[in-house]
């Protein structure tokens, strides 16, 4: 169930795409969700779905690894679609006592849809062609000119290194208390909602308590490996940029500029 | 001088009541002195809650003794401007294999250590390579660390240590979570690097792993109880007793079977028989 989840998970690769700078990637990601909604009208959709699909095919990463993150937040995206479905005024299609649907609504629910899936499918190319750590890396690269005006640049990196390497951990953890408390007679599929949302207490307490109990050994094993901040610390991979990135660059703002085009077809 | 020298090493975890009022602390350690030569391999026993782990954590400067002193190569804990020189000399490898990598690559984990000490890249690249080919991990340097198994995640942690060129490894029962396969290729590793010339302080209770040991210093409520060779330690069966400790099960046949105080491995025992 929480394992399907592809967000924030790396499909091995040696692709053009895979060997990206992560800088360009961020980047390249961030104007992607920004014109995704500056687009308008379907038009706009099918070029950046076009472009979508092929830096998939370019990545070489199974549509199906893509899809399966997808299901995991079908439930948003579903209720998203509905809510938009009956809550915009216009044209009525359809009417049953207090629901109506309007064509408008039909083509916002859809819009919104459209927008979520590729939105998501976009944000999880970067993290599916990235290693978690060249992405962490290339953020506190991003981030280093800002350290000039206190944002703690490193100490982000970092502690989006550890909860990427610990989402796995805690999983099992949690896998773990869930068997634990159903051995000793817990339901958590039976009941309503608030039934079952009561049902997860035992599971959600254990685990906290288990979760700092990690931070804490984390902590003195990275003490003990001679952690003290970002001051003065190398890193073992250097990146660079190369003639791809700058390539990547070009193709990124030609896009942009496309789509914010695509308004007015 | 020894390259370890703790003497008199009192430590006191504070308490507090419900009020935040502090309470009578916890003595964790009690007048604990030893000193460890360069390039032993030194093994720590006793029961739960007799100090060995809060004995670990003092010798690298992760707690700081109440009274007395712990000194590195005459370097002391207490004063902060050597504590990064120590914990650079000291690796540390702890218990549970899941809570000590930072990273979720493994060359990238390993890479860790050297990486706080501001190694140059090209040199941290190349120790990480020879720490994992140390471990017998180099074929898995790319993989995702939580997709290894216990002694192989283990083996990452070694690494770890070792890519930081200790000259010294404390091992806080670094086989206790593993299973019997993974722990006869982490102990194998343990005596190859001490056999490099890399100080062993090993915590354990498997007495068969302590057996290995140049000396055994036994532990009970905070205190040293008994510091001895292991053909000395194991020859007293009541005092072993006495420590809440077991013999090794090749100690245990060989007195069953009335025969000679010297022998101590398998081999010997067979030869014997």
């Amino acid at each position: 169930m929480i394992r399907d989840i592809t967000l924030g998970q790396y499909y091995p690769g040696q692709s053009a795409v895979h060997r990206l700078d992560a800088r360009t990637k961020i980047v390249a990601t961030l104007v992607y969700i920004a014109a995704l909604f500056v687009v308008n009208n379907f038009w706009g959709f099918l070029i950046a779905a076009a472009v979508l699909f092929t830096v998939i095919g370019i990545s070489r990463v199974p549509l199906k690894f893509i899809f399966r993150g997808l299901t995991a937040v079908f439930l948003i995206i579903a209720f998203t679609f509905i809510i938009n479905l009956f809550m915009v005024d216009g044209r009525v299609l359809w009417e049953w006592k207090f629901l109506s649907i309007t064509y408008e609504g039909v083509r916002r629910a859809c819009f919104m849809a459209v927008r979520l899936v590729l939105l998501i499918i976009g944000s999880s190319m970067m993290t599916l062609t990235t290693k978690p750590i060249e992405l962490t890396d290339g953020l506190e690269k991003l981030l280093k000119p800002l350290s000039k005006i206190g944002v703690p640049s490193h100490e982000i990196a970092l502690m989006m290194t550890i909860a990427l390497r610990f989402i796995p951990t805690l999983m099992e953890e949690t896998d773990k208390i869930i068997k634990a408390q159903q051995a000793r007679g817990a339901d958590f599929e039976s009941g309503n909602l608030l039934q079952r949302a009561k049902a997860l207490i035992p599971i959600l307490i254990p685990l906290f308590i288990s979760s700092f109990r990690i931070a804490q050994d984390l902590a003195l094993a990275m003490e003990a490996r001679c952690y003290h901040g970002g001051e003065g610390r190398t890193r073992m991979n250097q990146i660079r940029f190369h003639r791809g990135d700058a390539i990547a660059a070009v193709l990124v703002f030609a896009f942009l500029g496309v789509i914010i085009a695509s308004r007015w077809i | 001088m020894a390259y370890i020298n703790v003497e008199d090493l009192v430590l006191d975890f504070s308490k507090y009541d419900d009020d935040g009022k502090p309470m009578e602390p916890n003595r964790a350690l009690d007048g604990v002195s030893f000193s460890v030569e360069k390039g032993s391999f030194v093994a720590v026993v006793g029961m739960n809650g007799s100090g060995k782990s809060t004995l670990a954590k003092c010798l690298n400067g992760l707690l700081l003794p109440t009274s007395g002193s712990v000194e590195i190569n005459g370097m002391k804990t207490s004063d902060e401007s050597h504590i990064w020189d120590i914990r650079s000399n000291i690796g540390m490898v702890f218990q549970n294999p899941d809570n000590q990598l930072v990273s979720s690559i493994v060359e990238d984990d390993v890479a860790f250590g050297p990486e706080n000490l501001g190694v140059d890249p090209e040199e941290i690249r190349k120790r990480v390579d020879e720490a994992l080919k140390r471990v017998d991990m180099y074929d898995c340097k790319d993989k995702a660390a939580h997709m290894l198994s216990g002694g192989q995640k283990q083996r990452i942690a070694i690494a770890g240590a070792v890519a930081m060129r200790p000259s010294c490894i404390v091992f806080d029962e670094p086989t206790a979570m593993l299973d019997p396969a993974g722990r006869a290729k982490v102990m194998g590793i343990i005596k190859d690097l001490n056999k490099e010339g890399i100080t062993v302080v090993l915590i354990t209770h498997f007495m068969e792993e302590a057996m290995e040991a140049d000396r055994i210093i036994v532990m009970q409520n905070g205190r040293i109880i008994g510091d001895r060779t292991p053909a000395e330690l194991f020859a007293d069966t009541e005092f072993v007793h006495e420590a809440g400790l077991e013999l090794p099960t090749v100690i245990e046949l060989r007195d069953m079977l009335g025969m000679d105080k010297k022998i101590m491995s398998v081999e010997e025992l067979a030869e014997n028989i």
